[in-house]
């Protein structure tokens, strides 16, 4: 099948571009990078002037995404799954504002946590905003569906989720594009008070919220993409969503099953398609790639109805991405004796890069809190989160973005002296800035560590905020100025650097110290690309 | 037609550019494709593997079933042994022989070779050393990809042809010595 070869995020992107996108706003994360990167990286978003630079944080480009809805045009932000906490704010009242320009929000889930610290189900928020979502299961329905996306949007003038998973984000597959759609003009909202949630007003806007729950209903009856597939065999009927509908077709085919299927990709689920499904067969299987959302709702809290199966009752496991076999399982088909992995074959953990600053930054600090008991280290989301793996075994926490500083100040308003923070750049200016501001109001005793890679590191190197921005962030914020160090991160300077770090445990107050070192990765391709242009020349 | 194949290896090694070559050949050839990969943390020296999958007829999962793969096309000894479940009884571990210790439990390469030889169908390669004579061992990944060649039903111009899309950017130079790597593999040592 011919095509362009597109990840499923890279399908979302041109799905967007061609549905008239006019900006993109994100902030890198795992696995929903690759949309943002897309459109960056694509000529026609050059020449259309599509916005599609990074954002400080996802509750920023949330935020700027409804304001280029409100300004009429079609604005998609993207996040991974625990962005949307961050995000929350802004996107559970977008759905009471409603949308001008239609408004798609994607955030990528990733069960099993490959590159993540928990793994919640969005699906759970568009529901608790009350906004359609969309799951699609394979790349060609990732793009039909960011451009359905948009539409749905518009018709409805709510925000619309998209929501993803890891395996379709980082697989591969051809997708066809269909026609390009021109971008929307500048165009206010008819209604000038539409976006303000006084009170008065928003209780206004919740009632047309709620009134359009029933017409969202009959829509994703009426779409196509929450479908039937009749089947000789009701012994058992399939409810499968997003992805998990590829899983039960690879065993179908396989095994020869016929059993009636009915494939969820958009929510609210129609309780009438819902009812007559079940109606019509025996036992129900429900596969859901995340949690049990659409299980629970059909068995209810009382787990009562015993005719309906899946990750509530044991037949899949509760936690944890679904695949083929995992699906054959809960189908009782019986597996065939598969090899074992050899005794010899080891764990192959991921590591800090060889030249990595961290690694320095981390060294200078251990030796620096010899003194003190172990346990006081709080640190963050990104690479030097490594920093909890041997040989290092360097900090304590990793709970979200931005938490350290705020946990080290909690901490030591508890009694813990020191506490330390580490922190790295491009998650500082994400979501430590305001918890410095917090410890600096109270001139709480804190030893914040900015490890400064001048780049997003872990996502691929993305550009950072925070880049060249720091000492005057921190010196804005308050932080004295004999209390902001800078180090040089480098085997050479190890001396140096524990005493600089011992003295500012030591301090009674805030202190502020930037190890700033460009992050190899980011170097050596800057390095490259140089020496390339050079050759070019 | 269908092959279900599991690239492996450690991260940087470019597993991801033999999944994008046959990948681009494939739909090229008219062929249906899925091909899931990782990305993000495992990058940093980590396990990385991709499950490829190109056949004539609609493919449903992303991910290949256990038992079932054809082939686990390996960069690295040990990681050849990792996805050993998913491999079918009468499929093909094809691997380089070249280690990449970067822990500290690396087991013996006797011992490996050992596992890897208990695989009735298996072809070890010193890609390594093919890829450093043609000029650069990091065109190791493409040896293997050469040496995998034959079965993979893709023509030899249509995985060529992907390679000048992949590697245009960077320079003819790069293309050859590419093209050179993907041949000599097909030619393969085998040990």
């Amino acid at each position: 099948m011919k095509g362009l070869v597109l990840l499923g995020d890279e399908a979302i992107g041109q799905g967007a571009l061609d549905a008239g996108l006019s900006g993109v706003y994100a902030y890198p994360g795992t696995p929903s990078t690759e949309i943002t990167e897309f459109i960056q990286g694509s000529k026609e978003a050059r020449e259309r002037q599509v916005h599609a630079q990074w954002s400080a944080n996802e509750k920023t480009a949330m935020e700027a995404g409804l304001g280029m809805s409100y300004a009429g045009k079609r604005a998609m932000v993207c996040m991974k799954h625990v962005g949307l906490n961050v995000a929350a704010d802004a996107f559970i009242n977008a759905g009471m504002t409603g949308v001008n320009g239609g408004l798609v929000v994607v955030v990528a889930d990733d069960p099993s946590m490959h590159s993540s610290q928990n793994e919640q189900d969005s699906r759970f928020y568009g529901k608790f905003a009350m906004i359609p979502v969309l799951e699609p299961a394979t790349q060609q329905e990732a793009y039909d569906m960011t451009r359905y996306g948009f539409e749905l949007s518009e018709k409805f003038a709510l925000p619309v989720l998209l929501r993803i998973t890891t395996r379709l984000a980082h697989s591969r597959s051809a997708v066809q594009r269909s026609e390009i759609r021109k971008e929307n003009g500048l165009r206010l909202p008819a209604d000038l008070k539409q976006f303000i949630l006084l009170p008065s007003l928003a209780r206004q806007r919740f009632k047309l919220l709620l009134s359009l729950q029933e017409k969202l209903e009959v829509e994703s009856g009426e779409s196509g993409f929450n479908r039937l597939e009749q089947g000789e065999d009701p012994g058992l009927g399939i409810i499968a969503c997003g992805l998990s509908y590829n899983y039960y077709r690879e065993v179908a085919t396989a095994e020869g099953l016929k059993h009636p299927l009915l494939k969820i990709s958009q929510y609210p689920v129609p309780a009438e398609l819902l009812n007559a499904f079940v109606k019509q067969v025996d036992r129900v299987l429900v596969l859901e790639e995340g949690a049990p959302l659409l299980e629970e709702s059909l068995t209810g809290v009382l787990h009562n109805n015993y005719r309906i199966g899946g990750r509530l009752n044991g037949l899949l496991p509760r936690d944890g991405e679904l695949d083929p076999l995992l699906v054959k399982k809960a189908l009782d088909i019986p597996t065939a004796m598969v090899r074992e992995v050899p005794e010899i074959v080891k764990n192959r953990p991921p590591a800090l890069c060889k030249g990595c600053g961290h690694i320095d930054m981390y060294h200078a600090l251990n030796e620096a809190l010899e003194p003190y008991t172990p346990g006081r280290v709080f640190s963050d989301i990104g690479c030097y989160t490594l920093g909890a793996l041997p040989p290092y075994n360097a900090i304590n926490t990793c709970v979200d973005m931005g938490a350290s500083v705020t946990m080290a100040k909690g901490a030591s308003d508890a009694g813990l002296r020191p506490a330390v923070a580490v922190i790295g750049d491009s998650t500082f200016t994400h979501s430590g800035m305001t918890g410095l501001l917090d410890a600096v109001v109270e001139q709480t005793p804190v030893t914040v560590i900015i490890s400064d890679n001048s780049t997003t590191g872990m996502t691929g190197g993305q550009k950072s905020h925070a880049t060249n921005r720091i000492l005057e962030i921190c010196r804005g914020i308050g932080v004295e100025q004999e209390h902001i160090r800078v180090m040089d991160p480098l085997k050479k300077h190890h001396e140096k650097n524990r005493e600089m770090i011992a003295e500012e445990l030591a301090y009674e107050g805030v202190s502020v110290i930037v190890a700033q070192r460009e992050c190899i990765q980011t170097a050596s391709r800057r390095l490259r690309k140089e020496k390339s242009k050079k050759a070019a020349s | 037609m269908k092959r279900d194949i599991i690239l492996a290896g450690v991260g940087g090694q470019g597993i991801l550019s033999i999944a994008a070559v046959i990948g681009m050949a494939a739909v090229e050839s008219g062929l249906y494709l899925k091909q899931a990969e990782v990305h993000g943390m495992s990058q940093r020296g980590g396990a990385v593997q991709s499950h490829l999958r190109i056949s004539d007829k609609p493919i449903s999962s992303d991910l290949i079933p256990v038992g079932s793969c054809d082939m686990i096309l390996s960069v690295e000894p040990m990681e050849a042994l990792r996805y050993l479940p998913f491999l079918a009884p009468d499929g093909w571990v094809v691997t380089s022989s070249k280690p990449f210790e970067n822990i500290k439990d690396y087991p013996t390469e006797a011992s490996l070779f050992e596992e890897i030889r208990r695989v009735q169908n298996h072809v070890i390669i010193d890609a390594y050393s093919i890829a450093k004579e043609i000029g650069s061992q990091k065109v190791s990944n493409m040896v293997m990809l050469g040496a995998a060649s034959d079965y993979l039903g893709i023509s030899q111009e249509s995985l060529e042809g992907a390679l000048n899309l992949l590697f245009g950017r960077k320079g003819e130079e790069v293309v050859q010595l590419n093209k050179e790597a993907l041949k000599a593999g097909k030619q393969g040592v085998r040990i």
